[in-house]
């Protein structure tokens, strides 16, 4: 401890080392530093008493307050779920075609399913429910429907989804490929015809020959569709795949089909409910047809 | 007697090109081969050059304006890591504009090399431990030296480090771009490199360790202390994490040693400590000879550097855990790593205390060294992000910013605004020393540099606090019918202005560290710019001290 001195500016007595030039002065902790830091150490210690925290053998220390993190979230979710029961016990009590009878817990339906479908569809039908032409994930705001658009027929088409290899066979309708079947001259024409029967285009006898041939069974002589199939819907101004006649062309030479995942084993039955009845309200549901509302109220009186 | 040496050379990097065709040749996987070919490129090359006499490193040395002739210190590996820490400086600042830009526009994602999950480790690597680490390599062998005074043990060895260290970066960095990654969060590297990178650390340690030895001193300086806690505790943390069993010695594929939550906490606490030991304490060490160099004025006090670098050292080590709270890690560790991180709040400013008030009687140049000016700043981010780091540690603070933007800011506060600003301080303070010359190019560039540098870090940080609050709050909100309200895209959507925004200041950053490679480069070239002078602000002696108390000010007579 050779050159000790006093640095001027501070007052304050160096330690007396120097490195390259570099001295350190001798100032003594600063006070609000060290008891701070105390106060840290101090909380620390608390803590770790209050809460699970010191390893032994087999377990940690289980902390005096009895708090866990399992417990804490058990704890949450019950609060949650008690909020939401009455409307749950309501919604799985009742058929789904008896809820337009109820306009409250057909609201809160409604607000369910907006949640659950955020988590679960926004992925492909969008945050809007608009889905995506380009990746063929139907809109389900408008009013074309390809399975229907009642509240049974939406809730049978999300629990069992479309085209599930192990499915439900009600939902798995194919679009044969024309590729190699028909040449291009042949594909032009039944595009043509196909974009005539919503107008687009005059009609054409070949086309209309071709349709009549291969397409009549399923999309029907006036292109209606048949949602028993899953067969879309021509003559209308609504297109999965696109709306031009390239886009016909290309659909009808190597038919692209999406598949829906069955939410039935992801999702218990009141979201699903909920969930169409959110589908639903969207803007083009369906009124369900008069025998199956007799069926459900059968089914309610079976229940209560 | 040089034509053997100069054969024994030929025959040695022959043979490593030999063992690397036989490496490509038996390769399991395109991206092991690919690295065979590499090495095996660079073998031949060297063999070549050594076979016709050309001496490349010469020749760099020539275009990078290298001093010749013995000079006190062995300066050589510190302006090889110094030049190196510019460069990659440079090149991980722009991977990192890249994914900032492809977040918010992601249609610059270009598959499959340059997508989002391989150039962000490219960019994280680059700039932790190629720009860093240099940076670290840099300083500590010019720091040692001198406050040893004696030359570096080893001159091989350190020669070894810095180029051994130059192809573990690169073989980490084009494996990521090829698709080899262990997947863990800054110890992406495959086992091949991981090893390689335990042999050039291990060389390093000896030769600090022997220049220590060595010294000319009686004590060893609190620098020093710094860097070999930085280096021993990295050397542990690298080599437990990386315990991994490889597929096949051709291949480039390995499995952990530990797996689930085992896994998860030991990849913590290797990821904890890589910030504290790596980003603090060898950063503190750079701050701890630096600061005091360029003020002119002694450390503030040598009792809280003894308090702070061991309590410092040792809370950190335990702190990982709170990258883990409210997973499967048992509750009791959670606890600990929380109550650790809130102890760790002083001990981490103690730092902050030394460096800043270090400049006691020299405050005034904050006003005129813009070199200064950058180590106060890199302190008081310093400061700001030791602080946020505890209070995120606090489960309730947890429970909303983790996994938000909250934080990408708050590291981002500690990389760009502590680490980047000491590094870019410490380099224009190395650079004229280590080129003899009398300053750097430019001081007004220094400036220049360190107003884009802040206002960088000001966007950076203040749109990711916005956006991880805005994440954090738009996940966890419930209608008044109990459902969740935002859909995981509505919060994307909801925050994209706050991502623009962040390229924006990454890009200011960028600008700045530009301006910086040209300043560098202009020094090497032996220039002076002619402008207004910065330091030299006319300054009176007299009129230096306090005013007097309650002195009455003579009013003149009305």
């Amino acid at each position: 401890m050779a050159n000790k001195r006093v640095d001027e500016p501070t007052g304050t007595e160096t330690v007396g080392h120097e490195w390259d030039g570099i001295e350190e002065l001798n100032t003594p902790l600063p006070r609000w530093w060290l008891w701070t830091f105390y106060l840290t150490i101090v909380w620390a210690l608390v803590y770790v008493v209050l809460y699970p925290a010191v390893p032994l053998l087999d377990k940690g220390t289980e902390g005096t307050l009895g708090w866990t993190s399992r417990g804490q979230l058990a704890q949450d979710m019950t609060l949650a779920d008690q909020s939401k029961r009455s409307v749950g016990e309501a919604l799985a009590a009742v058929d789904i075609t008896q809820l337009p009878g109820n306009p409250q817990l057909m609201q809160q339906a409604v607000a369910g399913g907006r949640a659950a479908f955020r988590v679960n569809c926004s992925q492909c039908h969008g945050s809007g429910a608009a889905g995506s032409q380009t990746l063929g994930y139907p809109n389900l705001n408008d009013d074309d429907w390809l399975w229907g658009g009642d509240l049974a027929t939406i809730e049978y088409t999300i629990t069992h989804g479309v085209r599930q290899p192990a499915g439900d066979d009600k939902r798995q309708g194919a679009m044969p490929a024309f590729a190699g079947s028909l040449d291009d001259a042949q594909l032009a024409a039944l595009g043509d015809h196909v974009l005539s029967l919503s107008g687009k285009a005059p009609a054409n006898a070949t086309g209309a020959q071709l349709y009549a041939d291969n397409c009549v069974a399923c999309h029907g002589p006036t292109g209606a569709g048949d949602r028993l199939l899953g067969a879309p819907k021509l003559n209308d101004a609504i297109w999965l795949y696109g709306g031009t006649r390239e886009d016909i062309v290309r659909q009808v030479k190597r038919p692209r089909m999406g598949a829906m995942p069955a939410w039935h084993d992801k999702l218990d039955p009141v979201t699903i409910k909920m969930l169409a009845a959110y589908v639903h309200s969207l803007g083009g549901g369906e009124a369900s047809e008069p025998a199956q509302v007799a069926a459900g109220q059968k089914a309610d009186a079976a229940t209560r | 007697m040089q034509a053997e040496a100069a054969l024994g050379r030929v025959g040695l990097w022959f043979l490593i090109a030999l063992l690397s065709v036989g490496a490509y040749l038996g390769a399991k996987d395109a991206g092991f081969a690919v690295h065979a070919a590499l090495i095996g490129v660079i073998a031949l090359g060297f063999m070549v050059a050594s076979a016709r006499r050309f001496d490349p490193l010469g020749r760099a040395r020539g275009f990078f304006r290298m001093p010749e002739g013995d000079s006190r210190y062995d300066d050589d590996p510190v302006r090889w890591a110094t030049l190196a820490t510019m460069i990659w400086g440079i090149t991980g600042f722009l991977a990192g504009l890249f994914i900032a830009a492809q977040l918010a526009w992601p249609m610059l994602n270009v598959e499959p090399y340059l997508n989002f999950g391989r150039v962000r480790p490219l960019h994280t690597s680059a700039v932790i431990f190629a720009f860093g680490g240099n940076a670290l390599i840099a300083t500590s062998f010019y720091v040692v030296q001198r406050t040893c005074r004696t030359r570096l043990a080893f001159p091989a060895l350190a020669r070894f480090v810095f180029w051994g260290y130059q192809l573990f970066i690169v073989l980490a960095a084009s494996g990521y771009l090829l698709g080899i990654t262990e997947s863990k969060e800054y110890a992406e590297p495959e086992w091949y490199v991981d090893w390689w990178l335990t042999l050039v650390w291990v060389s390093y340690l000896a030769v600090f360790v022997g220049t220590i030895l060595r010294r000319h001193e009686p004590h060893i300086y609190v620098a020093n202390w710094f860097y070999l806690a930085f280096i021993v505790t990295v050397a542990m943390l690298h080599v437990v994490n990386n315990l991994d069993v490889p597929v096949s010695f051709l291949g480039s594929k390995s499995y952990p040693l530990f797996g689930g939550v085992q896994g998860a906490l030991v990849q913590w606490w290797y990821g904890h400590n890589a910030v504290g030991f790596f980003l603090t304490a060898g950063f503190l060490a750079m701050m701890y000879y630096f600061v005091p160099k360029q003020a002119e004025r002694p450390v503030y006090s040598y009792r809280l550097s003894i308090i702070h670098f061991w309590s410092l050292i040792f809370l950190y080590i335990w702190a990982g855990p709170h990258h883990l709270l409210y997973t499967a890690l048992p509750d009791w560790a959670q606890t600990l790593g929380m109550v650790f991180s809130i102890m760790l709040w002083m001990p981490s400013w103690g730092g902050m205390i030394n460096g800043l008030m270090t400049l006691n009687g020299a405050w005034d140049k904050v006003r005129t060294d813009p070199i200064i000016r950058m180590m106060v700043m890199a302190l008081a981010f310093y400061g700001m992000s030791t602080f946020e780091g505890p209070m995120l540690s606090i489960k309730f603070f947890n429970s909303l910013s983790h996994y938000t933007d909250w934080t990408i800011g708050h590291v981002h506060s500690g990389a760009l605004g502590w680490n980047g600003m000491i590094t870019f301080a410490c380099v224009y303070y190395l650079t004229p020393r280590l080129w003899k010359q009398s300053r750097m190019y430019s001081l007004r560039m220094i400036n220049w540099h360190f107003w884009l540098a802040t206002l960088g870090i000001v966007f950076y940080a203040s749109s990711m606090w916005v956006a991880g609050i805005t994440q954090g709050l738009m996940w966890r909100e419930y209608g008044a019918d109990g459902y969740l309200v935002n859909s995981f895209a509505d919060t994307v959507a909801a925050i994209k202005p706050m991502y623009i925004m962040r390229s924006f200041g990454g890009l200011l950053y960028l600008a700045g560290a530009g301006i910086m490679a040209y300043n560098f480069a202009m020094t090497l070239a032996g220039k002076l710019r002619d402008e207004a002078p910065m330091t030299e602000t006319p300054h009176d002696p007299a009129a230096d001290r306090p005013l007097p108390a309650a002195a009455p000010v003579a009013v003149p007579a009305e």
